[in-house]
């Protein structure tokens, strides 16, 4: 291939372990870096470096096959493996491009949010947790998903705390975060335990092929797969485990409200993903039931009330959170499915959600830092104010509701097509209700800005005062994406297709180096 | 009953496990749910730590001499070939992975505490209460008016 020779040596040799590794180490000297500016450089170059690293990945996995990376040298099942293919590289991607943006996103935000001493570990804890989800996306050892999880986690709980210099609910949400996805984050550890009892390995191949040894029938195994959906159904906010969501992104820090919303519960999902379809096997009855009645399900039930509460929410991000839920209840609907087509619209609904969800926060970011504004009364004029950041808010806006020409119309179009192929014709009726609660959330917004009048001030209207351009770029990257990817929907929708029959393919049992026997002990050397 | 003792262990987990459950969600104490979640945490350390032993096993160290009448040569220490005795000894040890997983999982339970502690401190400095119940009071009259502080 001549796109690779692009790419240096140590990224198609390396590459799956240095975009962890990197953003690790360089978290530890940018919390001790004194200068704020010199920790939001290193962040942009580590963020760039990631984004290259991981497009490197992806063509590399799209050419020769996926990648097996063995952490140190020692061979897995024994060793650590990371393992790459085309169900999680374009997941890399997504984070590290997410990441760069919201980097760039970050110099004035951070600036206005954050105290001026706390800005250098503020920016090192935002490199720990993009390591923790880089981690949990790449590596193929169950129990180094716990703790890249709990990394990720923690951290994350630290940034969302920082968000009370603006505001004080950002505590309390913080700590229910960080109950709930303590609790989350354990039950999926006992799962992981339960599964190591029956297995006797850790390495997610090896464990896929003892499990088809084992068979369906075992307890043990079944109590693993019910412990491993609770906690991550915690993690990704499935519906009714998703009270911490709303409160952990409405009081962030705006820069890392738009990070979290695009990326932290994809990795969570992909998670799932990888366990419920290619360790464990979907076409044993308690999974195929499970995948069916509780994700599908679920995912209904999300969408609805999800979709409903948005509507009744005075605070713009507390609207787009509960959108959130609506959306993560898109993407269980498609898996819930099972059929490659079905899993092509989850996890293309995946992308194209961190898409948009990513550039409606970066957006409402922007109305704070200009005028203050956190409610959506608050919206009037808008469209005369601010008239670039709104209008990129409106395409992503739209995106959201699924309008044709945008990258929300193609995962909607598919997932409807997904359904019909099921004959699950009212699961399309939800979907055509929910679009139009998300018409009512979306249009209360736009209709806000645009048709009402400027607001004014000793009787004079607000001038207009937009967005810096370290905050339009990275908006109006996302919201061209969402409109590009709309009409030239190939590129996605084959990645997504690509990821689904990775799903579809079933247990993944290719461990590296083959079947491994429990060496004698002997002594020596 | 004899079940019960068979599978002590695991009873002894179960019981940890749900107290800590119910602590976390029937208390509104902040310090007491942080309290109860750590109980939560520790018995899944026991769970793990209790399945890594192996009946009649011995502690995963690789054992210099005497083991079954096999001894390595008497100068030699661990650098020497094992003799075939040595070689032909089945040694049973118990497995030692768990306890590794489960250092690392005490550091991260650690970790999570110590945070949550901190979150507990400001949130007294800010509101005045470590009462979950006054806290989500305080907070829903403040979504409802949509006043931020």
């Amino acid at each position: 291939m001549q796109i690779m020779s692009l790419f240096p040596e140590w990224i198609l040799s390396h590459g799956a372990a240095s975009i962890v590794v990197v953003p690790l180490l360089l978290a530890v000297i940018t919390a001790l870096n004194p200068s704020a500016k010199l920790a939001w450089a290193t962040v942009l170059g580590v963020t760039a470096l990631c984004v290259f690293t991981a497009l490197g990945l992806l063509l590399q996995v799209m050419s020769y096959g996926p990648i097996h990376y063995n952490m140190g040298g020692w061979a897995p099942p024994l060793g650590i493996g990371y393992y790459i293919d085309g169900l999680n590289a374009p997941l890399l991607l997504l984070i590290s491009v997410v990441a760069f943006l919201c980097t760039l996103y970050a110099l004035p935000s951070v600036i206005a949010e954050v105290e001026p001493k706390k800005r250098g570990p503020f920016y090192a804890a935002f490199l720990i947790s993009l390591a923790g989800l880089l981690g949990m996306v790449t590596t193929a050892d169950a129990f180094n998903v716990f703790v890249f999880l709990e990394v990720s986690s923690i951290s994350t709980y630290v940034l969302v705390a920082m968000g009370a210099s603006r505001d004080r609910r950002a505590l309390s949400s913080s700590f229910n975060y960080l109950i709930m996805g303590s609790i989350g984050a354990t039950f999926f550890v006992i799962g992981i335990g339960f599964l190591y009892m029956q297995t006797g390995t850790l390495n997610m191949m090896d464990m896929a092929r003892l499990l088809q040894e084992i068979g369906p029938g075992d307890r043990v195994v079944q109590l693993a797969f019910a412990f491993i959906v609770i906690g991550l159904g915690l993690k990704l906010a499935m519906f009714p485990l998703h009270m911490w969501l709303p409160g952990a992104y409405a009081y962030a820090p705006s820069f890392f409200t738009a990070f979290l919303a695009a990326t932290a519960t994809k990795a969570a999902l992909y998670l799932l993903l990888r366990f419920t379809f290619t360790v464990f096997d979907p076409s044993w009855d308690y999974i195929a039931t499970a995948v069916m009645i509780l994700l599908a399900g679920m995912g209904i039930a999300g969408m609805v009330a999800a979709s409903l509460q948005a509507i009744f929410q005075n605070d713009i991000r507390r609207v787009l959170a509960y959108s959130s839920v609506a959306q993560v209840g898109y993407m269980l609907l498609g898996i819930g499915m099972a059929t490659t087509l079905g899993l092509t619209a989850g996890y293309l609904h995946m992308i194209n959600h961190a898409i948009m969800k990513g550039a409606l926060f970066i957006a409402v970011g922007a109305f704070w830092y200009r005028f203050g504004i956190t409610q959506v009364s608050d919206m009037r004029g808008l469209g005369k104010t601010m008239p670039w950041t709104m209008a990129g808010f409106t395409i992503a806006g739209i995106s959201l509701i699924g309008v044709p020409g945008t990258v929300g119309f193609v995962s909607k179009l598919i997932l409807v097509e997904a359904a019909a192929e099921n004959g699950w014709w009212w699961a399309i009726g939800v979907i055509v209700a929910t679009s139009i609660l998300a018409i009512i959330y979306v249009g209360r917004m736009i209709e806000k800005a645009y048709f009402k009048p400027v607001p004014q001030i000793n009787d004079r209207p607000v001038l207009r005062n937009e967005a810096p351009l370290a905050m339009l770029i990275p908006l109006w990257v996302l919201a061209l994406a969402s409109l590009v990817f709309g009409i030239q929907t190939e590129w996605l929708t084959s990645m997504a297709e690509a990821a689904a029959q990775v799903l579809s393919a079933g247990p993944n049992t290719d461990v590296p180096g083959g079947a491994y026997v429990l060496p004698k002990v002997t002594g020596g050397h | 009953m004899t079940a019960i003792f068979e599978h002590f262990n695991f009873v002894v987990v179960i019981v940890l496990m749900m107290t800590g459950l119910f602590v976390v969600f029937a208390t509104q104490n902040m310090i007491k749910k942080l309290v109860g979640l750590s109980v939560f945490q520790t018995s899944v350390f026991l769970l793990y730590i209790s399945l890594s032993k192996v009946s009649g096993g011995q502690p995963p160290i690789i054992a210099k001499k005497d083991l079954h009448g096999a001894s390595y040569p008497a100068d030699g220490g661990y650098d020497a070939a094992p003799d075939s005795a040595y070689q032909a000894a089945e040694v049973l040890y118990s497995n030692p992975l768990p306890h590794v997983l489960i250092l690392t999982a005490i550091v991260v339970g650690v970790a999570t505490l110590a945070i949550g502690l901190a979150l507990v401190v400001r949130v007294r400095e800010v509101y005045g209460t470590i009462e979950d119940d006054e806290i989500n009071k305080i907070d829903y009259n403040e979504n409802l008016e949509g006043v931020a502080r």
